[in-house]
């Protein structure tokens, strides 16, 4: 499955942030590290501070800071702030026919095993699977 | 079981195999978690895994160290060695996991794992599995946040004609 460029990058951020709770770290900072301009992160933010998961400080050094609960937040909690996954609500061809019905079981059997899985995944629980990536990634 | 007694057993749990005498607490958690009674169940449970072929079965129980007021046993989990299933390697099943829910998050559910996971190691297996209902969070949340990722079986089912 693919998700939506600011889905992803709002994923990214709060890593970011999560891995280092008492650190403000700047849009720009971020940014640089996964090469997307601040301009589209700074609106990435704003949502998730909406959303109580950061907080813009400010200051010299100023930044974002992650103030949401890492071991409750899942990563389909994010995503839901910027689309819907599997919410496929329009009408599509073939729809009446059995043949559509039976197809549109079968997409939502995906679509529920999707959502089972992204919200059974905090933040906190990505934190450990990016540590044993690293990890991994030393030792070869 | 009051604050301070969930707050004990972060320094002072023990988990050990089950016997005989803690399948009364084990029923009366169940049913105060599921809002189920399965008495029969669990005293066949612990026969099947509490008795018999214990070198690859495991019932085993938490419980505070030290004398509380209210329940010792702060929760279970139950687990056995499966081989050969549809050519399933074996690996370690875990079938059950309870905690009382006055002293979650204070450590129990992840020593009962690590206990699990370490019998599991003893018996000669490299990899456990278990079964979660998609709409079951609670111990979604907990099996990923141990690590355990989609494995390579799905399990299907069928209304029987």
């Amino acid at each position: 499955m693919k998700l939506q460029i600011s889905s992803r990058l709002a994923i990214f951020a709060l890593l970011q942030l999560a891995a280092e709770p008492d650190r403000q770290l700047s849009v720009a900072g971020i940014g640089e590290k996964y090469g997307i301009s601040s301009h589209h992160l700074a609106k990435v933010m704003h949502v998730l501070a909406r959303a109580g998961l950061v907080r813009s400080v400010r200051g010299a050094h100023g930044g974002h800071q992650f103030c949401g609960n890492a071991r409750r937040t899942t990563l389909l909690d994010v995503i839901e702030l910027y689309e819907n996954i599997g919410a496929d609500v329009f009408p599509s061809v073939g729809d009446r026919t059995s043949e559509g019905r039976a197809l549109r079981e079968v997409l939502g059997e995906i679509d529920d095993i999707a959502r089972a899985t992204l919200g059974s995944i905090t933040i906190a629980t990505m934190l450990k699977l990016v540590e044993r990536r690293r990890a991994s990634g030393r030792r070869t | 079981m009051k604050a301070s007694t969930a707050e004990a057993v972060t320094c002072a749990l023990s988990v050990r195999r089950a016997a005989k005498t803690d399948i009364p607490q084990v029923i009366a958690l169940d049913e105060r978690v599921t809002g189920l009674a399965k008495s029969a169940y669990w005293h066949d449970a612990f026969e099947r895994f509490g008795q018999r072929g214990l070198h690859e079965r495991f019932f085993l129980v938490a419980e505070a160290a030290e004398a509380e007021p209210g329940p010792r046993m702060l929760g279970f989990i139950v687990g056995e060695v499966r081989v050969w299933e549809f050519g399933s390697e074996p690996c370690g099943w875990v079938l059950a996991l309870s905690v009382e829910p006055r002293a979650r998050l204070h450590g129990i559910g992840q020593a009962l794992f690590a206990a699990i996971s370490s019998e599991f190691k003893q018996a000669g297996v490299g990899k456990m599995r278990t079964m979660v209902a998609r709409d079951n969070r609670l111990h979604l949340l907990f099996f990923r946040s141990e690590g355990m990722m989609a494995g390579p079986y799905i399990q299907l089912e069928k209304e029987i004609d």
